[in-house]
């Protein structure tokens, strides 16, 4: 019995414009073990909603998956029907989306939401799914007398808090967080993260993380996936990627969120911009903004990821093959 | 010339809230929001000073009363050793060319229809200074050479959708740049835009102060970033400055509870905490219903029954070092 | 100088861009085979507005040329009205009042409309909620009867009829320039024009009036479809200018007449004819202009 409770092989998800096709992403392999936690992170445009939205089948109508396979819990979700697709959201995966506290709807109460979302997977009466409701507002701190409030009611930390609820309603083997604590001060999303990991840790839940922040992978995954331009570069155990990086974008990305234990410079920036995903360049897609380029290889040859290391630290450069 | 650029003193700006008919005329039932609450605060020329808090803590609105865009309710606010005159015409206009913004919301701070040329340029014809097409072209290649477009020729006719998002922003800072101003509020300038990019913006920053002596009022709720490149920083909570000095002694050793919080929840990539993050309670309170004595009591995590009773001074306990307690004291 | 000459091939080149962009939106426009027919057909009725008058003589006073309610003859290929006109003269002739009411009248409404609506939604204060008042009052009031009483007051000749159209339908877009101003007052670079010492004028002017004209723009067609159909509906009222010939009178004198039990069909069907297919041409082209704005619409 494989310990793997999502696995995404080769994953091409591609959109279609007037003009063509943009490559979203584009050949992505990532796994999530049962109760693990992984993080995407990436800049915007790298594809990592996508990949959550693939997975999710959320795409909108000019995306489709072009080809790969996503196998969840061993079965191949790939192609799902629409009757069991409605079986698998949401009871088996759930998301959390972007700007989250502006996803309740606010003519309803809250707890009519929650409920709607859980007699809609599961074959219970009101009231049952009232209880329910009781006590994922247990589960998420929320106090239980404001169940009847509608969302206006509420502070921005509560309405997230109330979407994770919703998220936990069916108890979902995994859930997916893209960009959760974006649009929250600092205090409440130390506190958000801290119930995500709380939450983790009590329902055995895994987790995909998906942010541009990296403090907050460090804070939550267990495992990290660098994403750019529709590729993985870098992917491993959370620890050991930020303390051995591979990667230069990796190593660029981490340079660019300050440390105030250390001394005072500015920090790192990379030059240039992000390569159009309409017409991705050949070979390497950091190679134009890369400070560690070695030559035209870097130019040519698109670098697969391979675990060097053998403790499944897996990259995407040519810098490693030769070193 | 005075030796300070901006000086806030008992800065108030209230907002009224509007309640029913019957609430208002009848019950006069006025509620206010007390947006910024009696604030002082000094900018020096060529200084960058931080303005760090959350969401309702008052920063934003207090860069926009300083610019005038918000009216004041009480309190001084000294330009440059002068009161601002609002009523002066010509006064006001001046003061518009010496005291400028930068916005946060790149996709919002420029208008769609117009060439990068007529945004970066606007300010010259607001100003009358009387160019021709061509010197103002030169001034306009100049101001984004600066921000950092290169090579500006081919930015100047583009339209605003056309860029990204660091790229707009390098936009708004080259349309301050060609007023050449002496003081700019740069409000949340980097919270839009990727992690890569902001360093650059942020190091345009450090290149006006230098090279052109131009003040900042850096506001943001990233302590972080206001770290990196302000000579001091206060912290504001519910309208209030609850701490103010260099940035070194507040990032490393600050004494208010608050900051002490703000800065243990700082995620540090890569690196084990030096201590115990202080996760406080709740959120903050409405500014509708600002607490009693020291508007921080609930959630103090030392507060004590003074705390609820008295609100405390604002007080210099070391050269530059300002503090809204009663009982400073390093918690970890 | 170099530099000079780098900027002058910019420049250039960003008119080519424009350019470009141009012919696009008339590729696309014209991709739409709803909004090619409503182009055929407005052409249609404004050759015979402007060319028609010049190749058929037509005198709206010249009574008795043939029987009363005569039927068509060789000559006379559309029969006669209930005073013995010539009825296919004055569809032709019709057509240039049509065409001006649509014109006159929207050309009131939107200035009048975009003026007050900007102004209210910028300035804010009482003078908001005066025009918000008067364009509740007049959304509450029907139209057609105040219409009625007012042409009964000041008079019921062409330019009064315009001129009344236009004043009673400038306060719905008003309203609708208003919401989109303050919508728009609220972004960041009118902020950032006052920062820089933007006077009220000059913000209004160069930073919402274009950013509302689309707005206005795709109300425009409604306007002139709507224009159209009211003369129309008033001068089947009986109210109208009689020294001007208009489709809605012959379908007055088709109504009083009787023309449809007669069975005098030249007197309503050409002119009903001519009125659908002038109104139905403005929301053709309304469909090509979407094409155009709206690019979720375009087919993959």
């Amino acid at each position: 019995m494989s310990d793997k409770l999502l696995e995404v092989q080769d994953l091409k998800t591609y959109f279609t414009i007037t003009k063509g096709v943009v490559k979203a992403v584009d050949g992505v392999s990532f796994y999530v073990n049962k109760g693990e936690s992984i993080g995407l992170v990436g800049e915007s445009g790298c594809g990592k909603t996508t990949t959550a939205l693939s997975v999710t089948k959320l795409l909108p109508n000019e995306g489709y998956i072009d080809s790969g396979k996503i196998i969840f819990d061993g079965k191949d979700i790939t192609n799902l029907g629409d009757k069991e697709l409605s079986n698998f959201r949401w009871k088996e995966v759930s998301m959390i989306f972007q700007g989250a506290m502006n996803a309740l709807n606010p003519v309803k109460r809250v707890c009519d939401q929650i409920v709607e979302a859980i007699l809609l997977h599961e074959d219970v009466t009101k009231k049952e799914a009232m209880e329910r409701v009781k006590e994922l507002f247990e589960l998420v701190e929320l106090d239980t007398n404001l169940m009847f409030s509608f969302p206006h009611e509420f502070s921005g930390g509560m309405r997230q808090r109330a979407i994770i609820a919703m998220a936990l309603a069916c108890n979902p083997k995994l859930i997916i967080g893209d960009e959760p604590t974006t649009a929250l001060d600092v205090m409440v999303q130390a506190q958000i993260l801290d119930l995500i990991n709380d939450l983790r840790k009590k329902l055995h839940m895994s987790m995909i993380m998906i942010t541009h922040d990296l403090s907050i992978i460090t804070e939550t995954c267990d495992r990290i996936a660098v994403m750019y331009a529709g590729k993985i570069v870098e992917m491993g155990n959370t620890q050991e990627v930020v303390e051995n990086c591979f990667h230069p974008y990796t190593e660029k990305l981490i340079n660019a969120f300050p440390n105030i234990y250390q001394e005072r410079k500015m920090v790192d920036s990379i030059p240039g911009d992000p390569p159009d995903l309409y017409n991705p360049p050949k070979g390497c897609r950091f190679a134009p903004r890369c400070h560690k380029k070695i030559g035209d290889i870097c130019d040519s040859v698109e670098p697969t990821l391979i675990d060097y290391s053998g403790k499944e630290h897996f990259v995407a450069c040519h810098l490693r093959r030769n070193s | 010339m005075s030796e300070n650029i901006v000086e806030l003193s008992n800065l108030e700006v209230n907002f009224k809230i509007r309640q029913g008919f019957v609430n208002e005329y009848i019950k006069r039932d006025k509620k206010t929001v007390r947006a910024v609450d009696k604030i002082n605060l000094n900018i020096g020329r060529g200084e960058i000073v931080s303005l760090v808090g959350e969401s309702g803590s008052g920063k934003t609105t207090t860069g926009r009363a300083i610019l005038q865009l918000t009216p004041t309710t009480c309190g001084d606010i000294l330009f440059d050793g002068q009161e601002i005159k609002t009523k002066d015409k010509q006064y006001m206009k001046k003061f518009r060319e010496r005291a400028q913004m930068i916005f946060q919301d790149p996709y919002q701070s420029l208008n769609p229809r117009f060439t990068v040329f007529e945004i970066v340029t606007e300010p010259l014809i607001l100003t009358n200074k009387k160019a021709s097409i061509a010197e103002k072209e030169m001034l306009a290649i100049e101001a984004l050479e600066f921000a950092g477009l290169k090579p500006a020729i081919e930015y100047l006719y583009r339209y605003p959708h056309e860029l990204s998002g660091g790229q707009r922003q390098r936009v708004s800072i080259a349309t301050c740049f060609i007023m050449a101003p002496e003081f700019i509020v740069a409000d949340e300038p980097v919270s839009m835009l990727d992690a890569s990019v902001r360093a650059d913006i942020l190091k345009l920053f450090v290149n006006m102060k230098e090279q052109k002596g131009t003040s900042f009022l850096f506001i943001t709720h990233d302590l972080a970033l206001a770290w990196l490149i302000s000579n001091r920083i206060a912290i504001m909570y519910l309208g209030k400055i609850m701490e103010c000095g260099p940035a070194d002694i507040i990032a490393g050793g600050c004494m208010h509870p608050y900051s002490q919080a703000l800065t243990s929840v700082l995620a540090m990539v890569g690196e084990k905490r030096k201590t115990e993050r202080i996760v406080l309670k709740d959120e903050t309170p409405s500014p509708l219903f600002i607490p009693s004595g020291c508007r921080f009591h609930p959630r103090c995590p030392v507060a004590r029954p003074e705390c609820k009773e008295k609100e405390p001074e604002y007080r210099e306990i070391s050269p530059g070092h300002f503090i809204h307690c009663h009982y400073p004291q390093k918690i970890i | 100088m170099e530099m000079t000459d780098n900027l002058k091939k910019l420049k250039d080149r960003e008119k080519e861009l424009k350019r470009q962009k141009l012919k696009n939106n008339l590729k696309l426009f014209f991709s739409n085979k709803r909004a090619v027919f409503g182009v055929v057909i407005l052409a249609f009725f404004i050759f015979m507005a402007v060319i028609g008058p010049l190749l058929y003589d037509y005198d709206h006073f010249l009574y008795f040329l043939g029987p009363r309610v005569g039927f068509p003859t060789e000559e006379y290929k559309l029969g006669f009205d209930e005073l013995g006109r010539d009825v296919l003269g004055a569809v032709i002739y019709g057509t240039r009042a049509s065409l001006a009411i649509g014109i006159f009248v929207t050309l009131i409404i939107v200035f009048v409309g975009a003026t007050f609506g900007i102004a209210a939604g910028y300035f804010g204060g009482l003078f908001d909620i005066v025009i918000m008042r008067i364009t509740e009052a007049f959304s509450i009031i029907p139209t057609i009867p105040l219409i009625l009483t007012l042409s009964a007051i000041i008079g019921q000749n062409f330019s009064n009829i315009i001129l009344i159209l236009g004043l009673t339908g400038w306060p719905s877009t008003a309203r609708l320039v208003r919401s989109q101003t303050l919508s728009i007052k609220q972004r960041n670079y009118v902020e950032r024009a006052k920062a820089i010492g933007a006077g009220d004028i000059y913000i209004m002017m160069k930073h919402i009036l274009p950013n509302v004209f689309p707005l206005i723009f795709s109300n425009i067609i409604l306007l002139v479809q709507n224009a159209i159909i009211t003369e129309s509906t008033l001068a089947f009222l009986g109210v109208g200018d009689p020294t001007i010939p208009t489709w809605g009178q012959l379908l007055r004198s088709a109504r009083e007449q009787g023309a449809i039990s007669t069975g005098s069909w030249w007197l309503f069907i050409p002119a009903g004819i001519c009125l659908v297919l002038l109104a139905s041409s403005f929301v053709f082209i309304g469909y090509g202009f979407d094409e155009i704005n709206n690019p979720k619409l375009r087919r993959r």
